[in-house]
Protein backbone atom coordinates (compact mmCIF):
# COMPACT_ATOMS: atom_id res chain seq x y z
CA UNK A 1 0.00 0.00 0.00
CA UNK A 2 1.24 3.21 -1.18
CA UNK A 3 2.05 5.56 2.18
CA UNK A 4 -0.07 8.75 1.36
CA UNK A 5 -0.40 9.80 5.07
CA UNK A 6 2.07 12.44 6.56
CA UNK A 7 2.33 13.16 9.97
CA UNK A 8 4.78 16.28 10.62
CA UNK A 9 5.60 16.99 14.82
CA UNK A 10 8.33 19.55 14.58
CA UNK A 11 9.93 19.23 17.57
CA UNK A 12 9.93 21.79 20.00
CA UNK A 13 6.49 23.09 19.25
CA UNK A 14 2.83 22.26 19.83
CA UNK A 15 1.78 21.13 16.84
CA UNK A 16 1.10 18.04 14.80
CA UNK A 17 0.29 18.26 11.18
CA UNK A 18 -1.26 15.76 9.75
CA UNK A 19 -2.05 15.81 5.52
CA UNK A 20 -3.57 13.41 3.34
CA UNK A 21 -4.79 13.40 -0.64
CA UNK A 22 -7.71 11.72 -1.64
CA UNK A 23 -8.83 10.61 -4.93
CA UNK A 24 -12.24 11.56 -3.44
CA UNK A 25 -14.41 14.65 -4.41
CA UNK A 26 -14.29 17.07 -1.43
CA UNK A 27 -17.68 17.25 -0.66
CA UNK A 28 -17.36 13.80 -0.26
CA UNK A 29 -14.43 13.87 2.49
CA UNK A 30 -16.49 16.95 3.78
CA UNK A 31 -19.08 14.00 4.00
CA UNK A 32 -16.89 11.71 6.06
CA UNK A 33 -16.47 14.09 8.83
CA UNK A 34 -19.89 15.48 9.27
CA UNK A 35 -22.40 12.16 9.01
CA UNK A 36 -22.40 10.06 12.16
CA UNK A 37 -23.21 6.47 10.42
CA UNK A 38 -19.76 7.39 8.00
CA UNK A 39 -17.50 8.82 10.82
CA UNK A 40 -18.45 5.84 12.74
CA UNK A 41 -17.41 3.66 10.46
CA UNK A 42 -13.57 4.91 9.20
CA UNK A 43 -13.05 6.48 12.56
CA UNK A 44 -13.68 2.76 14.37
CA UNK A 45 -15.75 4.43 17.54
CA UNK A 46 -19.35 4.78 18.01
CA UNK A 47 -20.51 8.17 17.61
CA UNK A 48 -23.00 9.26 20.12
CA UNK A 49 -23.19 13.02 19.35
CA UNK A 50 -22.59 15.16 16.04
CA UNK A 51 -23.89 18.33 15.79
CA UNK A 52 -22.52 19.35 12.75
CA UNK A 53 -22.71 23.37 12.94
CA UNK A 54 -21.11 26.38 14.59
CA UNK A 55 -20.95 25.92 18.39
CA UNK A 56 -22.23 22.23 17.94
CA UNK A 57 -20.92 19.35 20.27
CA UNK A 58 -19.53 16.25 19.86
CA UNK A 59 -18.72 13.14 21.83
CA UNK A 60 -17.13 9.36 20.62
CA UNK A 61 -16.59 6.28 22.21
CA UNK A 62 -15.37 2.99 22.18
CA UNK A 63 -16.33 -0.25 23.98
CA UNK A 64 -14.68 -3.61 24.14
CA UNK A 65 -17.10 -6.76 22.97
CA UNK A 66 -17.68 -6.55 27.10
CA UNK A 67 -18.73 -2.81 27.33
CA UNK A 68 -15.83 -1.48 28.76
CA UNK A 69 -15.19 2.20 27.60
CA UNK A 70 -11.35 1.69 25.98
CA UNK A 71 -12.01 5.49 24.64
CA UNK A 72 -13.92 8.26 25.03
CA UNK A 73 -13.63 11.77 23.24
CA UNK A 74 -15.61 14.88 23.09
CA UNK A 75 -15.59 18.58 21.92
CA UNK A 76 -17.31 21.64 20.67
CA UNK A 77 -17.38 22.28 16.95
CA UNK A 78 -16.09 26.35 17.15
CA UNK A 79 -16.71 26.83 13.25
CA UNK A 80 -17.79 24.98 10.18
CA UNK A 81 -17.95 25.88 6.58
CA UNK A 82 -18.81 23.13 3.83
CA UNK A 83 -16.10 21.75 1.88
CA UNK A 84 -13.28 24.20 3.34
CA UNK A 85 -13.08 23.88 7.52
CA UNK A 86 -13.74 22.80 10.61
CA UNK A 87 -12.40 23.81 13.55
CA UNK A 88 -12.74 22.32 16.86
CA UNK A 89 -11.90 21.70 20.26
CA UNK A 90 -10.92 17.56 21.05
CA UNK A 91 -10.28 16.23 24.54
CA UNK A 92 -9.96 12.51 25.53
CA UNK A 93 -11.45 11.82 28.88
CA UNK A 94 -9.09 10.05 31.77
CA UNK A 95 -5.94 11.02 29.27
CA UNK A 96 -4.74 13.69 30.97
CA UNK A 97 -3.84 15.86 28.07
CA UNK A 98 -5.73 18.33 28.41
CA UNK A 99 -8.00 19.58 25.50
CA UNK A 100 -6.26 20.38 21.93
CA UNK A 101 -7.34 22.57 19.32
CA UNK A 102 -8.09 21.32 15.76
CA UNK A 103 -7.97 22.95 12.40
CA UNK A 104 -9.19 20.63 10.04
CA UNK A 105 -8.90 21.52 6.41
CA UNK A 106 -10.61 20.77 3.18
CA UNK A 107 -9.32 21.56 -0.34
CA UNK A 108 -10.40 20.51 -3.60
CA UNK A 109 -7.26 19.52 -6.24
CA UNK A 110 -9.34 18.63 -8.91
CA UNK A 111 -12.92 17.68 -9.55
CA UNK A 112 -12.10 14.17 -8.12
CA UNK A 113 -9.24 14.66 -5.70
CA UNK A 114 -9.32 16.46 -2.52
CA UNK A 115 -6.64 17.35 0.40
CA UNK A 116 -7.17 17.20 4.12
CA UNK A 117 -5.00 18.97 6.68
CA UNK A 118 -5.24 18.75 10.09
CA UNK A 119 -3.37 21.30 12.03
CA UNK A 120 -3.10 19.90 15.83
CA UNK A 121 -2.47 22.59 18.63
CA UNK A 122 -1.74 21.04 22.34
CA UNK A 123 -1.45 23.40 25.47
CA UNK A 124 1.97 22.32 25.71
CA UNK A 125 4.81 19.88 23.55
CA UNK A 126 4.69 17.51 26.58
CA UNK A 127 1.16 17.00 26.03
CA UNK A 128 1.96 17.11 22.10
CA UNK A 129 4.71 14.34 22.55
CA UNK A 130 2.41 12.35 25.12
CA UNK A 131 -0.31 12.37 22.32
CA UNK A 132 2.21 11.27 19.38
CA UNK A 133 3.06 8.46 21.63
CA UNK A 134 -0.02 7.11 22.72
CA UNK A 135 -0.55 5.00 19.54
CA UNK A 136 2.92 3.17 20.53
CA UNK A 137 1.80 2.79 23.72
CA UNK A 138 -1.28 1.28 22.92
CA UNK A 139 0.86 -0.90 19.98
CA UNK A 140 2.64 -2.36 22.89
CA UNK A 141 0.08 -2.58 25.88
CA UNK A 142 -2.12 -4.55 22.70
CA UNK A 143 0.45 -6.17 21.29
CA UNK A 144 -0.18 -5.44 18.12
CA UNK A 145 0.52 -6.87 14.79
CA UNK A 146 1.22 -4.24 13.19
CA UNK A 147 3.87 -3.06 15.64
CA UNK A 148 5.92 -6.41 14.60
CA UNK A 149 5.38 -5.98 11.07
CA UNK A 150 7.23 -1.98 11.49
CA UNK A 151 9.76 -3.85 13.22
CA UNK A 152 9.59 -6.39 10.71
CA UNK A 153 9.96 -4.07 7.93
CA UNK A 154 13.38 -2.54 9.98
CA UNK A 155 15.35 -5.00 9.96
CA UNK B 1 23.01 16.69 25.12
CA UNK B 2 19.47 15.52 24.67
CA UNK B 3 19.92 13.52 21.11
CA UNK B 4 16.68 12.28 21.20
CA UNK B 5 15.49 16.28 20.91
CA UNK B 6 18.02 16.58 17.98
CA UNK B 7 17.31 13.59 16.01
CA UNK B 8 13.42 15.10 15.68
CA UNK B 9 14.95 18.67 14.53
CA UNK B 10 16.98 17.00 12.62
CA UNK B 11 14.34 14.90 10.84
CA UNK B 12 11.79 18.34 11.10
CA UNK B 13 13.58 19.84 7.52
CA UNK B 14 12.40 18.36 4.33
CA UNK B 15 15.50 18.33 2.96
CA UNK B 16 17.37 16.18 5.23
CA UNK B 17 14.34 13.96 5.35
CA UNK B 18 15.43 13.68 1.55
CA UNK B 19 18.83 12.65 2.05
CA UNK B 20 17.64 10.40 4.31
CA UNK B 21 15.49 8.15 1.97
CA UNK B 22 18.51 8.96 -0.67
CA UNK B 23 20.86 6.92 1.76
CA UNK B 24 17.88 4.41 2.50
CA UNK B 25 19.32 2.76 -1.31
CA UNK B 26 22.81 3.04 -0.80
CA UNK B 27 25.56 4.56 0.80
CA UNK B 28 26.91 7.81 -1.34
CA UNK B 29 29.81 10.38 -1.26
CA UNK B 30 28.42 14.24 -0.70
CA UNK B 31 28.71 15.12 -3.85
CA UNK B 32 26.52 12.02 -5.45
CA UNK B 33 24.03 13.39 -2.66
CA UNK B 34 24.30 17.17 -3.74
CA UNK B 35 23.46 16.28 -7.55
CA UNK B 36 19.93 15.19 -6.51
CA UNK B 37 19.15 18.95 -5.07
CA UNK B 38 19.01 22.85 -6.16
CA UNK B 39 20.75 23.57 -3.55
CA UNK B 40 23.97 24.93 -3.33
CA UNK B 41 26.67 22.08 -2.28
CA UNK B 42 27.15 24.25 1.01
CA UNK B 43 23.97 24.28 1.61
CA UNK B 44 23.89 19.77 1.46
CA UNK B 45 27.33 20.03 3.51
CA UNK B 46 25.45 21.70 6.53
CA UNK B 47 22.48 19.39 6.14
CA UNK B 48 24.35 15.91 5.79
CA UNK B 49 26.20 17.45 8.89
CA UNK B 50 23.55 17.96 11.48
CA UNK B 51 22.14 14.70 10.01
CA UNK B 52 25.84 13.20 11.37
CA UNK B 53 25.97 15.08 14.30
CA UNK B 54 23.26 13.13 15.75
CA UNK B 55 24.13 9.72 14.45
CA UNK B 56 21.58 9.78 11.64
CA UNK B 57 24.45 9.17 9.32
CA UNK B 58 27.64 7.26 9.63
CA UNK B 59 30.75 8.01 7.69
CA UNK B 60 33.27 6.19 6.14
CA UNK B 61 36.21 6.41 4.50
CA UNK B 62 36.96 4.68 1.31
CA UNK B 63 40.14 5.71 -0.31
CA UNK B 64 40.00 9.46 -1.03
CA UNK B 65 36.00 9.32 -1.06
CA UNK B 66 34.22 9.59 2.24
CA UNK B 67 30.72 7.57 1.73
CA UNK B 68 27.56 8.23 4.26
CA UNK B 69 25.82 5.65 5.06
CA UNK B 70 22.05 5.41 7.34
CA UNK B 71 22.55 4.37 10.87
CA UNK B 72 19.76 1.85 11.22
CA UNK B 73 19.76 1.88 14.84
CA UNK B 74 18.82 5.86 15.05
CA UNK B 75 16.35 5.22 12.69
CA UNK B 76 14.55 3.02 14.24
CA UNK B 77 14.58 5.58 17.18
CA UNK B 78 12.68 8.12 14.65
CA UNK B 79 10.18 5.29 13.35
CA UNK B 80 9.15 3.59 16.54
CA UNK B 81 8.21 6.61 17.87
CA UNK B 82 6.22 8.52 14.80
CA UNK B 83 4.95 5.56 12.56
CA UNK B 84 2.38 4.00 14.88
CA UNK B 85 1.12 7.75 14.96
CA UNK B 86 1.15 7.67 11.35
CA UNK B 87 -0.09 4.40 10.80
CA UNK B 88 -2.99 4.58 12.94
CA UNK B 89 -4.25 7.76 10.62
CA UNK B 90 -3.32 5.95 7.40
CA UNK B 91 -5.80 3.30 8.32
CA UNK B 92 -8.68 5.82 9.27
CA UNK B 93 -8.09 7.68 6.19
CA UNK B 94 -7.84 4.38 3.73
CA UNK B 95 -10.98 3.36 4.98
CA UNK B 96 -11.97 6.38 4.41
CA UNK B 97 -11.01 6.27 1.00
CA UNK B 98 -13.00 3.52 0.14
CA UNK B 99 -16.16 3.77 2.26
CA UNK B 100 -16.96 6.96 0.22
CA UNK B 101 -15.67 5.36 -3.22
CA UNK B 102 -18.87 3.08 -2.40
CA UNK B 103 -20.68 5.92 -1.14
CA UNK B 104 -20.24 7.33 -4.73
CA UNK B 105 -20.83 4.65 -6.95
CA UNK B 106 -24.07 4.28 -4.72
CA UNK B 107 -25.54 7.44 -5.33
Amino acid sequence: MERKTKVHAEEGTQNILITREFDLPVELLFKAYTEPDILEQWMGTKVLKLESKKHGAYAFETTDPQGNVLFKAHGTIHDIIADQKIIRTFEMANAGFDVQTEFIEFEALTDNTSKLIIQSVFRSVAYRDAQLKLPFAWGINMAHDRLQQIANALK
Amino acid sequence: MDLRRDIFQAIADPTRRAIITLLAAHAMTPGAIAANFDSTRQTISKHIQILAECELLTQQQNGREIYYHLNPKKMKVIADFIEPFRNMWDDRFNKLETIMKQYKTKK
